[in-house]
């Protein structure tokens, strides 16, 4: 992601805000028109001032009147171009994170399971949030500034054309200089964020499982590799941060160059016109000067906000790279599968998850609408990565899944999906209210229904001792067990009643009496659906219709619990080995 | 420096414009010059300082706050929620460090320039000089005022912001059942909803915050005025210069100057203000003591390995006691099983013995000695604790590993891992250099189990609790991990679901609704406890494969 890339990117987001930001030109002009004229006023109420009995104090009062105006004016323009300003910068802000958060929805598990959760959380909450900063800062100092700066000059010209040049002359100097300077920040501030990110990646980890950590005694080893984290990101913030803050310095030395060269050329023009008719006053002078000071302002400003706007833009590069990210392949096309029947057949199946090492090669397997299928195998022999296939979290690398005939890749992820309930081992649940979840997929089913559901996996019990009952608010790392947190997603897709179900290890956190109980419900919910079962349990893979009988990414035996114990294969030594 | 500049500017008007004196006016020139070249010096060696200064200062908070954090107890953690803890030690602190740095470059200047060029301003006239005293209390309060009005409300955007990075980081973490659930659009929209009051309440500062910069301009502009009136009349009775009138101005601008820049800080300081609050809240907190009793007892041989003693214990703010009134204990080198319903307090009961929560009443005993009086770090050091939760870090197997015991040989992990069942997992990641990814998700969850196992064996604990920890694991695996375990001298507390796995046990404590339902060995409950009797029943005709 290169600057300019960055820069279109920023300018995509500004676009639509381009009526208030023209707004906020417009009221930028009016405060440096006003704040410029103020000057202009007192120079010349000053030389109004001439000496000892020489004040003309009617003509100064007469002064003093336009002045004040100027200052309401520009009191006005002012607060109003910040209050601009922060409404186009804070709905960027949103813009920024809702686009941010809608693209991990698309993004492939892939990509996600690849990037550390706090690295990727950490670019919608301090990335973005430093781009704003950045874009809050640049608005309301760079219009002003570049504003303020045009207008000095034309006034210089106007007052005194040969102090006008002298101005211009050498301010290039200060650009150049910060020209120079920001492009080497711009390289720091990138490095800043990349180190920001691999700590806020750790933190994530290491407070976000603090628990263990205690466990293990690891706060010491934890703390010292921080510290070292700690002490690198010191080091590149250090370097960001003073380079960043040195414009400041060598314009002002520039400016002071400025000052130095308008107060010899307005003092040689004053004496060497005074007393002809186009007399260069004193009071011209201080305007000039003052005028310097106000030209010199913005400079000071621009340079500072240059550097804060390469910290903005090094972010921004980030958001921007991460929404570039390959999306999963959209499926506007494809077809709605409605619902389905659920005859699901994966044909010549081959997938892996890197290149090099292959998972799943020629798996093939037809099964009946209704049917009931247990995949059994020692552990880690791709029986999770079967059931993703199903689910298409990745899309197969070849042969095809099919459900009721049609390829999934020709369906919509969505249709796909509401035709599966799916219950994992490992369970999720959202942080808001026991009711939320339960309802989550269905939300517009009754309180009844949603009771009955509770009560068919026996959690209604718990749930009623809950503080709120069904309002309380469970977090991911809430009161309740790891059981009990099971019982509620197996009722959540109870109450979705899908053709098809996916039940990986659903109830190996529930313990077998509970289990028994909840065995009548889930007897219940599986009748006339289609259901892929992972299971360990010796009664799942008895009633299963067909066994699918992995190891190392292939079928090796299929069949029924009796074919296969007859047959004294693989099979058949798994189960006998608990004996 | 640049305080003397206006005083070279008077005396090029007062002296060298009226006596027509040119080379008095370049020699005066080149001193603004050389004014110039000193300020930049000094200042780029200001702004190291105020660079090193802030980054140093957020450095050390970020070090602070991590330990803190991490010293904090099982109830800190639950009470607090981790989303909040995070956005503290990155947002927060980031925005403290901007803070201090902005602080440093501006603040430390700037009064100084703005009293500097008061006195200055006494120095050419003092009726004239009173009105910039007449200001200066004036532009304190709006700086006050302002500050305090958002403050506040800085820290309810920080507020807001944890529940941002909240959503953000539970949608990842549950992004297959979110799509499982096609519930994709939903989470956008309550995103968006929580995205959204973010920016209200940032709207809210932003307008309170943005009367700084106008205020005080007006403010300084009006007292131009003033001053410009004064001075005239202090010039109509002759005691002033026309010059003086310049440079009394030129002191007023530089004023000016200073201001904007003062209230451009202020919002980046008001942040930083209510961020510091909040993370002063954290640093604030109590961490875990490393005792909570005296000692009373010392190690004894002749104890048990370990005794619960009428234990009873309730979390906080957790209403009825999550476990009432247990008493057993174990006999160095036993193996106790810990056999109950889904939330019948078995995770709770061995919680308490490394202390991760302190019973309510009763006592604890590791080897004799109440846990409380033993420190945090030698009680944990002797109880190694497999959660049910199996997570493990970013880096290699062996980093992993040894967090088990530091100075743990490769020998020695290996030997871990044949115990654990485990070494398929090391030779499928291509040995003990295999790498890991954050929260070891590129290992399936009986690979996490087994190594997390591993991981506690390496410690050689006195006692080793697997909570649960078998539960991805088929029988097979589940089996033999059993025998190695038992081969071993360790005390052993196993908690499970399965009758399988804690059947040969020594001894097991039957947990029913936070109350002990029976103990005793296998055939003793069979014979004794109803509550055991239904559970292997349900068990008998379930088995597993």
């Amino acid at each position: 992601m290169n600057k300019h890339e960055t820069l279109r990117g920023i300018l995509r987001y500004l676009r639509p805000h381009a009526p208030l930001l023209a707004l906020s030109i417009v009221c930028a002009l009016v405060n440096v028109a006003a704040q410029l004229a103020v000057p202009f006023f007192i120079g010349r109420a000053i030389d109004f001032c001439l000496g000892a009995d020489n004040v003309d104090f009617a003509a100064v009062f007469r002064i003093f009147a336009v002045i004040g105006g100027c200052i309401a004016a520009a009191f006005a323009a002012q607060y109003a171009m910040s209050l601009i300003n922060n409404r186009v910068v804070y709905h960027v802000l949103y813009e920024v994170r809702l686009d941010t958060f809608s693209k991990f929805q698309r993004l492939p598990l892939k990509f996600l399971d690849a990037h550390p959760y706090g690295e990727v959380a950490g670019i919608v909450l301090t990335d973005a949030e430093q781009f704003a900063d950045g874009l809050l800062l640049g608005f309301t100092q760079l219009f002003t500034g570049v504003v303020t700066i045009l207008g000095v000059l034309v006034i210089l010209f106007v007052l005194r054309w040969e102090i006008a040049l002298v101005v211009v002359l050498v301010t290039p100097l200060s650009l150049f200089a910060a020209k120079f300077i920001s492009s080497h920040t711009y390289k720091t501030f990138k490095r800043q964020a990349e180190v920001r990110a691999e700590q806020t990646a750790f933190i994530d980890e290491a407070i976000g499982n603090l628990k263990v950590v205690k466990a293990y005694t690891h706060e010491d080893e934890n703390a010292a590799f921080f510290a070292e984290q700690n002490e690198e990101y010191r080091k590149c913030a250090l370097r960001a941060v003073f380079y960043a803050s040195t414009p400041n310095p060598v314009t002002r030395f520039v400016n002071s160059l400025v000052y130095a060269g308008v107060a010899l050329t307005g003092a040689i023009l004053a004496i060497s016109t005074a007393g002809s008719a186009a007399a260069f006053t004193v009071g011209a002078l201080t305007t000039c000067l003052s005028y310097c000071n106000q030209y010199t302002k913005p400079f000071n400003e621009i340079t500072e906000v240059l550097a804060e706007f390469q910290n903005a833009l090094a972010c921004a590069g980030r958001i921007f790279a991460l929404q570039n990210e390959e999306e999963q392949p959209t499926d506007e096309s494809a077809r709605d599968l409605g619902r389905a029947r659920g005859e699901v057949a994966l044909s010549d199946v081959s997938f892996s998850y890197r290149p090099e090492q292959k998972l799943i090669e020629d798996f093939s397997v037809s099964v009946g609408a209704g049917r009931r299928v247990a995949i059994v195998g020692p552990t880690g022999c791709g029986k999770t990565t079967i059931i993703n296939l199903l689910m298409r979290f990745p899309d197969v690398d070849g042969g095809s899944v099919t459900v009721d005939g049609v390829d999934v890749r020709d369906m919509t992820r969505r249709s796909l999906r509401k035709n599966y309930g799916m219950v994992l081992q490992e369970t999720w649940l959202k942080h808001a209210t026991v009711r939320e979840n339960l309802c989550m997929g269905r939300p517009d089913c009754t309180e009844e229904e949603m009771i009955e559901a509770a009560k068919a996996v026996h959690a209604h019990g718990f749930i009623r001792r809950l503080p709120k009952g069904y309002d309380t608010v469970i977090g991911a790392e809430g009161s309740l067990s790891e059981g009990q947190k099971q019982l509620l997603c197996v009722a959540r897709v109870m109450l979705c009643r899908p053709p098809m179900l996916i039940l990986d290890e659903a109830t190996s956190n529930i313990d077998t009496r509970t289990e028994r109980l909840v065995q009548d419900a889930f007897a219940r919910l599986m009748e006339g659906r289609t259901c892929f079962i992972v299971a360990h349990r010796r009664s799942t893979i008895k009633s299963a219709d067909l066994l699918l009988v992995m190891n190392a990414g292939h079928i090796v035996e299929q069949g029924t619990h009796e074919q296969l114990l007859a047959a004294g294969g693989f099979y058949a030594k798994l189960y006998n080995a608990q004996f | 420096m640049e305080l003397l500049v206006p005083l070279v500017v008077a005396a090029i008007v007062d002296v060298g414009i009226a006596a027509g004196d040119i080379p008095y006016i370049v020699t005066r020139c080149l001193i603004l010059v050389a004014f110039g070249v000193a300020g930049l010096a000094f200042a780029l060696t200001a702004q190291f300082f105020a660079a090193k200064a802030a980054v140093g200062a957020s450095a050390l908070l970020r070090g602070r706050l991590f330990e803190k954090l991490q010293s904090f107890s099982y109830t800190q953690i639950d009470d607090m929620g981790t989303a909040t803890m995070i956005t503290r030690m990155t947002s927060d602190v980031n925005q403290v460090q901007a803070g201090v740095n902005m602080t440093l470059r501006l603040l430390l200047r700037s009064p100084i320039v703005v009293l500097g060029a008061t006195v200055m301003a006494f120095v050419v006239d003092w009726a004239a000089a009173l009105v910039f005293v007449a200001v200066t209390p004036l532009l304190a309060a709006v700086v006050v005022g302002i500050m305090s009005a958002t403050v506040p409300m800085y820290k309810k955007v920080q507020g807001r912001m944890d529940g941002v990075y909240l959503a953000t980081h539970e949608n990842l973490a549950g992004v297959r059942v979110i799509r499982a659930f096609c519930k994709e659009e939903d989470e956008e929209r309550a995103f968006a909803r929580r995205n959204a009051q973010l920016r209200r309440e940032q709207k809210r500062a932003g307008r309170i915050a943005a009367l700084t910069n106008p205020l005080t301009y007006a403010l300084v502009s009006v007292a131009a005025i003033a001053l410009v009136w004064v001075g005239g009349v202090r010039v109509d009775g002759g005691i002033l210069l026309q010059g003086d009138v310049v440079a009394l101005y030129s002191y007023l601008a530089i004023i000016l100057v200073e201001l904007a820049n003062v209230a451009n800080l202020i919002f980046t300081a008001s942040k930083a203000i209510s961020c510091e609050k909040r993370i002063e809240a954290v640093l604030a907190e109590e961490g875990e003591p490393d005792v909570l009793a005296p000692a009373k007892d010392g190690w004894s041989a002749d104890a048990p390995a370990f005794a619960f003693e009428d234990v009873t214990f309730a979390y906080h703010g957790g209403g009825a006691p999550a476990l009432h009134n247990v008493t057993f204990s174990a006999k160095r080198g036993e193996t106790v099983g810990v056999l109950g319903g889904t939330g019948s307090g078995k995770t709770t009961l061995v919680s308490l013995l490394p202390r991760f929560y302190p019973a309510s009443r009763g006592t604890v005993r590791l080897g004799g000695r109440d846990v409380k009086s033993i420190p945090a770090a030698e009680l944990r050091e002797r109880v190694g604790v497999v959660p049910q939760k199996a997570v493990l870090f970013k880096g290699s197997i062996r980093s992993n590993l040894l967090w088990g015991r530091k100075d743990a040989t490769d020998e020695e992990l290996m030997r871990a891992a044949r115990i654990a069942q485990a070494e398929d997992v090391i030779a499928a990641k291509g040995g003990l250099d295999g790498e890991i990814a954050q929260e070891g998700r590129n290992l399936s969850g009986g690979q996490r189990q087994r190594l997390t196992i591993a991981r506690a064996i390496v410690r050689r604990p006195e006692v080793l609790i697997l909570d649960d920890s078998s539960s991805a694991l088929d029988y097979a695996t589940d089996a033999a991990l059993r025998k190695a375990l038992s081969a071993l001298d360790t005390t052993v507390i196993v908690v499970s679901q399965r009758i399988a796995s804690v059947r040969h046990a020594d001894k097991i404590v039957v947990l029913d609704d936070g109350g002990v339902a029976g103990i005793g060995t296998h055939e003793q409950l069979i014979e004794r406890c109803a509550v055991y009797r239904e559970i292997a029943a349900s068990q008998e005709k379930e088995g597993s494969l």
